[in-house]
């Protein structure tokens, strides 16, 4: 299935050369496009690496000294900010505990919707999308003024169960499609030859849905790591995640772009390396499974 | 097609009738109890989603019905529909309904158009094609208010954003020192916005179409060029149609994350020349106006014509939710 047609065309006739030489001509359109879409990324990377005044010059200098400034900055090293560290943890936190959550919740479910499928699935797995439909805004005041009426405002595990809320349909509706990719007929055998529950679980359905488990729970912490409406009406001092800090470091001090770049680079760390481990697993789990 | 079992009978009249006798009774008892362990994985996500999102969802509802400003604690009473009367009648509502729209279709068409091409162009093989998928993917794994922060200071800034400082460079290559320096943000503000969304989720695109594209079957492709079909007719008549509830999938995640966008504007244009969408009016109507009644008239309001929108798209156009898909 991963297995691409680059055999296509070895052959020596000249249709075949043509196709060859407009094979390398895409080739280079796609490498082009792929610089296109990272020179961002890369320009804000470098940025992070140049002292203030070099971060914000024009035309750019592109091969100024590098310098560790921007960095030293973030963490607080020069004594002028806040610790970013607060911020970070609460953002882990928030982000696995709740991706946790969402697959001891989503796992059995997609379980009933796929496996054993309960009558009118269609319609139970119409009511988890319509619950992501629901422009998370509608439901913000009502939580707002409950959180400060119990005193659960500016605390990390109210985050943790809205941002559960706010993955789970979509980790419903990506695990149902991996497990209804499990064929029945190896259900039915498994259930002649007196297989039970766990048996069956273990041997038959983990293996198809391990690779989805692991694109759901990726795709729920990088919602999750990102989410910022939230966190901002509802955290203050205490439990403020990193995209929060992130947007507190430009509004109260004024402009620093290579802090700013440098930050930026430090938060979106962790879901790069997560992204770039599992790319694989997120091509897989985001289509293959939601669609089939 | 997943076997379905026997209607399953209200919870309710299990206490009203009284102990079953005979067979048949038996079977159907354990039928129902065998509905309901069928069901019972279901429940806790069930019930967690309704308590979180559905009863804050109500109190909405019954907030949009009431007077009710932070700032006036004492004027509280029954509104009727005085709050609805004022959504509609704002202008400022009005124009970010449109906003919204049209930052929503722009966004996930172009995106889905883009990721179409880029999944087409990595779908053949050529070297360093992990490096180039690995480098499209990128914009989609910046957290996104990192990547409005950057966009708005270190590309559209106009005295020392990137694209600015490329057309001096550019300009200065020719000799000239009078580069056009446009204020990008300021002039086509809804766009800067537009092309900040549109790099973060044509990768999440691409991802979805790409492994729809690997999931063909190559023989067919093939066989069709063995017959000596076009490049056009091969991916007319067979990758298209394939490709359909992939492009399905891909415009519904995506419009369901986009509508409801505030990272974007909250950063780069905090709402302001024409780009407020609904979600930041209504975080404004809340946070800046403490209108509580007014802000959840905007919620329903909002919540409605999205359902609205939402089962009209999965019921009638898309294929997604059919049955059939599990066979």
């Amino acid at each position: 299935m991963t297995t691409l047609s680059t055999v296509r065309g070895r052959a020596g006739s000249p249709a075949a050369r043509r196709r060859r030489r407009t094979g390398s001509l895409l080739g280079l359109a796609a490498w082009l496009c792929g610089i296109a879409f990272f020179l961002p990324v890369a320009w804000m990377v470098l940025t992070s690496f140049h002292s203030e005044t070099d971060a914000a010059t024009n035309p750019p200098s592109v091969g100024a000294g590098l310098s560790l400034h921007g960095y030293r900055e973030f963490f607080g090293a020069t004594g002028s900010g806040v610790s970013p560290w607060p911020p970070l943890v609460n953002s882990l936190t928030a982000s696995v505990v709740s991706t946790l959550l969402v697959l001891l919740l989503a796992v059995p479910a997609a379980y009933a919707l796929a496996i054993k499928p309960v009558r009118k699935w269609s319609d139970v797995l119409f009511f988890f999308l319509s619950t992501k439909m629901l422009p998370l805004v509608a439901g913000l005041l009502p939580v707002y003024l409950v959180a400060q009426n119990t005193g659960m405002l500016d605390s990390i595990w109210l985050l943790v169960i809205l941002y559960t809320s706010m993955n789970l349909p979509i980790a419903v509706w990506m695990m149902r499609s991996f497990l209804a990719e499990v064929p029945v007929e190896m259900l039915e055998a498994a259930s002649i030859d007196g297989a039970g529950l766990a048996t069956t679980l273990t041997r038959i359905v983990a293996p198809v849905a391990m690779p989805g488990i692991a694109a759901t729970a990726l795709i729920s912490f990088i919602f999750s790591w990102n989410e910022l409406l939230f966190a901002r009406v509802l955290t203050g001092v205490v439990a403020g995640t990193s995209p929060v800090f992130l947007t507190g470091l430009v509004t109260s001090q004024g402009l620093f772009l290579a802090k700013v770049c440098a930050a930026a680079t430090v938060i979106s760390l962790p879901v790069l390396i997560a992204g770039f481990a599992a790319q694989d697993k997120l091509v897989q789990g985001l289509s293959l499974g939601a669609v089939k | 097609m997943p076997t379905h079992t026997t209607e399953p009978a209200p919870a309710a009249d299990a206490a009203l009738v009284p102990a079953p006798r005979g067979p048949n009774v038996r079977a159907r008892r354990t039928g129902r109890a065998k509905d309901w362990a069928r069901r019972a994985p279901l429940l806790p996500a069930l019930v967690f989603l309704v308590v979180v999102t559905q009863l804050p969802f109500l109190a909405t509802v019954v907030i949009s019905f009431t007077r009710w400003n932070a700032l006036a604690p004492d004027n509280r009473g029954f509104a009727a529909l005085d709050n609805y009367r004022a959504v509609f009648t704002d202008p400022a509502m009005r124009a970010s309904v449109g906003t919204t729209v049209l930052l929503t279709v722009t966004v996930v068409l172009v995106s889905l158009l883009l990721g179409l091409g880029l999944a087409l162009l990595l779908d053949r093989g050529f070297r360093g094609r992990g490096i180039v998928r690995t480098l499209l993917i990128t914009p989609f794994l910046i957290v996104p208010v990192a990547s409005a922060l950057l966009w708005k200071h270190a590309l559209y800034n106009a005295s020392y954003g990137l694209l600015n400082g490329s057309l001096t460079w550019i300009w200065r290559l020719f000799g000239s020192e009078h580069p056009p320096q446009p204020d990008w943000m300021t002039d086509s503000p809804l766009a800067a916005v537009e092309m900040s969304l549109i790099w973060q989720w044509t990768p999440f695109m691409m991802l979805i179409l790409l492994a729809g594209l690997q999931s063909r079957a190559s023989d067919a492709v093939e066989a069709a060029r063995m017959d000596g079909a076009s490049a056009w007719d091969i991916f007319r008549y067979l990758t298209l149609p394939h490709l359909r509830r992939y492009l399905e999938l891909a415009a519904l995640l995506g419009t369901v994350y986009v509508v409801q966008n505030f990272d974007a504007v909250f950063t780069i244009t905090s709402g302001g020349l024409g780009t407020a969408n609904l979600p930041y009016t209504i975080y404004q109507t809340v946070y800046q106006s403490h209108d509580y009644g007014r802000a959840s008239a905007q919620g329903v309001v909002v919540v409605l014509c999205s359902l609205l929108v939402a089962t009209f798209a999965l019921r009638t156009v898309s294929s997604l939710l059919r049955e059939e898909v599990t066979s």
